[in-house]
């Protein structure tokens, strides 16, 4: 169960390897052996995940499961979940039990996943360490003198210890790909418009946009699939059909052109950082893609940009 | 533009907040900071660039004016730290 891909975790649920039961017990077995180290999640509700997993059981044992039946995953504490204390890492929200269910957690029910628990983040997302959170910072479990980045910094430390299979964040700025970077993982903020809104705390509402944290790839499609979905409740909801993320996983990249924006290996560039990005070109060269220089000009204003959206 | 002790005092006092002469001082670098990043925006060129209100070619939609929403006052309620009846106590803020 422990290094297990979402896929392969579907499989074995399916093949009644083990029950949901046993399988969201386990993970919830390894929060309690070491939150305490990690501070990654905020709220744990183990008799509610456990009732979600013994449902998902009478699923696969009815042979009605889907690809995500039975899988617990790790919520980031900004999504409203019916009748889970959600507090965006805020005292002000310390007592709050959202009254219901948003897009993205009604999407993931729906697909009869498991909610193991809501992850530790910046107070409202404000922040990129995880240390403005009011339950306190959390740690990278890689090294606990280290943050984990953030603001999705508990779903980050919960995926890299392997406290959940995967994990969802939120990205106005960074806060999915940069923690995710930060603790070793795939993160991906998905084209804005793409996953409902609904339901989710607000920080720069035309940037905020919810994505998947996990080891893999195809982890993260797997997860896209059930997180994208037009809403009509989410006015910037984009009116696009349902794709499947995972059938171009396997394709070969011959032939794709990348283009490598100069601006972004400017000043403060940490050397190692570089070779790794550097070894990483080399790579995709490797595998048959043209590789492009190009220059994004005004990339500079990025950082202006975001703050001063941010504070308005 | 750059911000003043005075500034923060003022606008410390509009929002009611008090702050310590060691925060002040600590703000006034902070908001100077956030003015140069304004500064560094307005010295960009953009005549003849066109406003852009959305990077995707989607316009506002519309739906019917009908309740879709259930009656949820049953789970809201508790959630206040003092209720009457289907309304919020909160504490006298205006003498």
């Amino acid at each position: 169960m422990l290094n297990l891909s979402l896929k392969q975790l579907s499989q074995q649920l399916r093949e009644k390897a083990f029950s949901s039961e046993e399988l969201t017990r386990f993970f919830l077995d390894r929060i309690k052996k070491h939150n305490d180290r990690l501070n990654a999640f905020i709220t744990i509700n183990e008799e509610e995940s456990l009732s979600m997993a013994k449902k998902a059981d009478i699923t696969i044992a009815n042979g009605n499961q889907s690809l995500f039946t039975g899988i617990p995953i790790a919520q980031k504490d900004i999504f409203c979940a019916d009748g889970w204390r959600t507090t965006c890492g805020s005292k002000m929200l310390e007592n709050f039990v959202a009254p219901y269910n948003a897009t993205v957690i009604q999407n993931f029910n729906d697909a009869g996943a498991i909610n193991l628990g809501k992850t530790n983040m910046d107070e409202f997302a404000m922040g990129s360490s995880n240390e403005t959170s009011y339950f306190g910072a959390v740690k990278n479990p890689w090294n606990l003198e280290c943050v984990p980045g953030g603001s999705s910094g508990g779903s980050a430390s919960a995926v890299a210890a392997r406290l959940a299979p995967a994990a969802t964040g939120t990205d106005t700025g960074g806060s999915i790909r940069q923690p995710a970077s930060l603790c070793g993982f795939t993160g991906l903020k998905p084209t804005y418009g793409l996953v409902s809104r609904y339901g989710m705390i607000a920080f720069a509402s035309s940037l905020d946009q919810a994505g998947p944290m996990a080891p893999s790839a195809e982890d993260c499609a797997m997860m896209l699939n059930v997180m994208a979905s037009h809403d009509i409740k989410d006015s910037t909801s984009l009116p696009h059909p349902k794709e499947d993320y995972m059938t171009s996983l396997g394709d070969s990249i011959d032939g794709l052109r990348i283009g490598i924006p100069k601006e972004f290996f400017g000043e403060g560039l940490d050397s190692e950082v570089q070779k790794i990005i550097e070894d990483a070109i080399l790579e995709y060269q490797k595998m048959g893609a043209e590789i492009v220089d190009i220059s994004l000009p005004n990339s500079e204003l990025a950082i202006p940009g975001l703050l001063c959206h941010c504070a308005c | 533009m750059t911000i003043s002790q005075e500034d923060i005092k003022k606008i410390a006092h509009l929002a009611r907040i008090n702050i310590s002469s060691d925060e002040s001082i600590l703000l006034e670098k902070k908001l100077t900071g956030i003015m140069e990043l304004i500064d560094q925006m307005q010295k960009v060129d953009t005549d003849g660039v066109e406003p852009m209100s959305h990077a995707l070619n989607i316009s506002q939609p519309l739906r019917a004016d009908q309740v879709t929403e259930s009656d949820i006052r049953k789970k809201t309620m508790p959630l206040a730290p003092e209720t009457q009846e289907s309304l919020f106590i909160v504490p006298q803020v205006i003498e």
